[in-house]
């Protein structure tokens, strides 16, 4: 190449839909580069719902074994689809409040500035945090037989779907979270503050059958319920597991006396997503 | 007729109490490179930032290449560049990834995006180090990364808010040096790209078409820098000589010039110091060690205009004096 290039200026075109979409995947991009960059952060988000699954799984399990005893399930295999919902609520809600640092580093006004909306961006965002998410989430899928869970490709495929929109729905938690957190200091503890307590109440590590009745309203109205419900449901589908087993161990969802369809479940689910959505993007014109 | 680069009228800003910006108007011409002076606080990044599309102004009207800033939001951001005060750079990506991450945002053409990227890297000599984390980059190579970006699309207008504080002196020229680069790369008279820049060092100003001076919140004074220091008026030659009572004597005798002794030497102020260094070797008499012939600075100039310096300006104006300064830090 000579260092005499045509200087032909480059034009800028009109927003379209085809702008949007491209300012969207570079933003998504970005968080891949990043992923593959950071493999500290992968691992230690690895260890943790390791820890929860082969640690607290036998742990608990071996307790419950020897009281009345889990029936036909084995405690590790009730627990996956928990610990997985766990997994996706850290990687995701650290990907959407990650959009703190970019602020911190100036990186956001450079987003903000271009000649796109601010849905684009957060979008792409959103995209991005349940990519991660979900992509952390097929080595635990990779390990479902170790836990009794059988490895129905149909079964897997629903499960990475219903990952990827819960991992959706918490990163664009998390930038509703980091729209007004102006100090990168405050951002972790602020997720720790409203993390925690999604996942304690939703039923991943605990049945949502025979609730003191507290702890059922509190469970049934947090949104992450209605996205890990869908998921042990589709892995108990798969089970072999007599009827008494499933009572206990997966009651789905009931409202008074009707049962909540799983469908629906993940209807709201998706409902819940876009709302984080608009109230992310609402905040972040406001502020910025 | 072509719009001009810059149009500002009766633009007004305010952040509650305070006035930042009090009714400037402006106007600046395709292909100038012009230059925004005062001291920290004085308003010239508000009005940036409105003329950037980033903030609102209270009243009046800012116009960039003929769009309206406020209306033609996305208009006049697909047509302008922006090199910000802070940083903005993704540090863990490379620099040639940081300028493909900006022209996927701003959806240039993707056949003519890799040249145009190697174009803008080697303006600014980073072609070399293009595939390198911008984390591993001096202030300057981030600063001239930026300016890279800013060129990255093309834009009709560069804006630039203070490219170069926290530089060093060296630093600081490079800079200009490639900013002047870029008017010599234009072949083509409607290519030239117009650059507006803030500063508040005065011999950077040097390098701008025309300045405007502004302090608190208003333009003082709006020319070219020979301009406004030819309206300062003299040039002071300074003389050791011999005999410096002598020496009066016969500056007042011949010349009818009132010097003044200073520091042990002869200090006289005349309209044109060059011409008038032989004028005084063939007339003064008095043997003369050495001369010395200041031109009037844009110090003097900002002296002139707002009765304080603007170091002691900088000094009086505290992060209270300025808003913006006070928000971005809050960032």
């Amino acid at each position: 190449m000579t260092s005499t290039l045509p200087t032909e200026a480059v034009r800028v075109p009109e927003s379209s839909l085809a702008t949007e979409a491209r300012a969207a995947a570079v933003v998504w991009e970005r968080e891949m580069i990043r992923f593959v960059k950071d493999r500290a952060r992968i691992l230690s988000s690895l260890a943790q719902p390791l820890l929860f699954l082969f640690v607290l799984g036998s742990g608990l399990g071996s307790l419950l074994s020897s009281g009345q005893g889990t029936g036909s399930v084995r405690f590790e295999t009730f627990l996956f689809p928990g610990v997985m919902a766990i997994s996706v609520l850290f990687t995701a809600a650290f990907a959407g409040i990650s959009i703190v640092w970019d602020r911190e580093f100036g990186f956001l006004r450079e987003m903000l500035v271009a000649p796109v909306s601010t849905a684009s961006i957060l979008v792409g965002k959103a995209l991005g945090g349940a990519t991660v998410a979900t992509l952390q989430c097929l080595v635990l899928l990779a390990l479902a037989g170790l836990v009794g869970v059988p490895y129905d490709p149909l079964m897997l495929l629903a499960m990475v779907g219903l990952i990827f929109l819960m991992g959706f729905m918490i990163t664009a938690l998390g930038l509703v979270l980091a729209a007004r957190v102006r100090q990168v200091q405050s951002a972790m503890p602020l997720v720790q503050l409203v993390i925690t307590p999604l996942m304690f109440l939703s039923g991943a590590l605990f049945p949502l059958s025979g609730l003191p009745t507290w702890l059922a309203v509190l469970t049934h109205i947090n949104p992450m319920t209605y996205a890990v419900e869908p998921l042990r449901s589709i892995v108990f589908d798969h089970l072999d597991v007599d009827a008494a087993t499933r009572a206990r161990f997966d009651p789905g969802i009931v409202w008074g006396s009707w049962t909540v369809p799983v469908a629906l479940q993940v209807v709201l689910t998706a409902a819940f997503s876009l709302a984080m959505l608009g109230l992310a993007v609402w905040r972040f014109r406001r502020t910025e | 007729m072509e719009a001009p680069a810059v149009a500002v009228r009766g633009l007004v800003k305010r952040y509650g109490e305070v006035e930042a910006v009090r009714g400037i108007d402006l106007e600046v011409a395709r292909g100038e490179t012009f230059g925004f002076l005062g001291p920290n606080g004085a308003g010239k990044s508000t009005t940036i930032n409105i003329l950037c599309t980033l903030t609102e102004p209270t009243a009046g009207e800012a116009r960039v290449v003929g769009l309206d800033a406020v209306r033609d939001r996305a208009a006049v951001r697909r047509r302008i560049g922006l090199v910000f005060q802070d940083p903005t750079l993704d540090a863990p990506m490379s620099g040639e990834q940081n300028l493909r991450f900006h022209q996927e945002l701003y959806g240039v053409d993707r056949r003519r995006a890799p040249a145009r990227r190697e174009e803008v890297l080697r303006t600014v000599g980073l072609w070399e180090r293009r595939a390198d984390p911008v984390s591993t980059y001096s202030g300057g190579m981030r600063r001239r990364l930026e300016i890279a970006r800013g060129l990255l699309h093309s834009p009709q207008v560069l804006f630039l808010d203070e490219p170069t504080i926290g530089l060093d002196p060296q630093t600081r020229s490079s800079i200009w040096a490639y900013l002047a680069e870029l008017h010599r790369h234009a072949e083509r008279e409607e290519d030239r790209i117009t650059v507006f820049v803030t500063t508040h060092y005065m011999d950077e100003a040097e390098h701008c078409d025309r300045i405007a001076i502004m302090n608190e919140g208003r333009i003082v004074a709006l020319d070219t820098p020979d301009a406004l220091k030819a309206q300062v008026g003299a040039d002071r030659v300074v003389i050791t000589t011999e005999d410096d009572e002598a020496a009066l004597r016969s500056l007042r005798a011949e010349f009818g010039l009132e010097g003044a002794v200073r520091e042990g030497a002869v200090s006289v102020a005349v309209p044109d110091g060059a011409g008038f260094v032989p004028r005084l070797f063939g007339r003064l008499g008095v043997g003369i060690r050495s001369v010395t012939v200041t031109r009037p600075s844009l110090d003097d100039v900002f002296l002139a205009h707002t009765g304080t310096t603007i170091r002691d300006a900088e000094a009086g104006a505290g992060p209270s004096m300025h808003p913006m300064a006070a928000r971005m830090r809050g960032r």
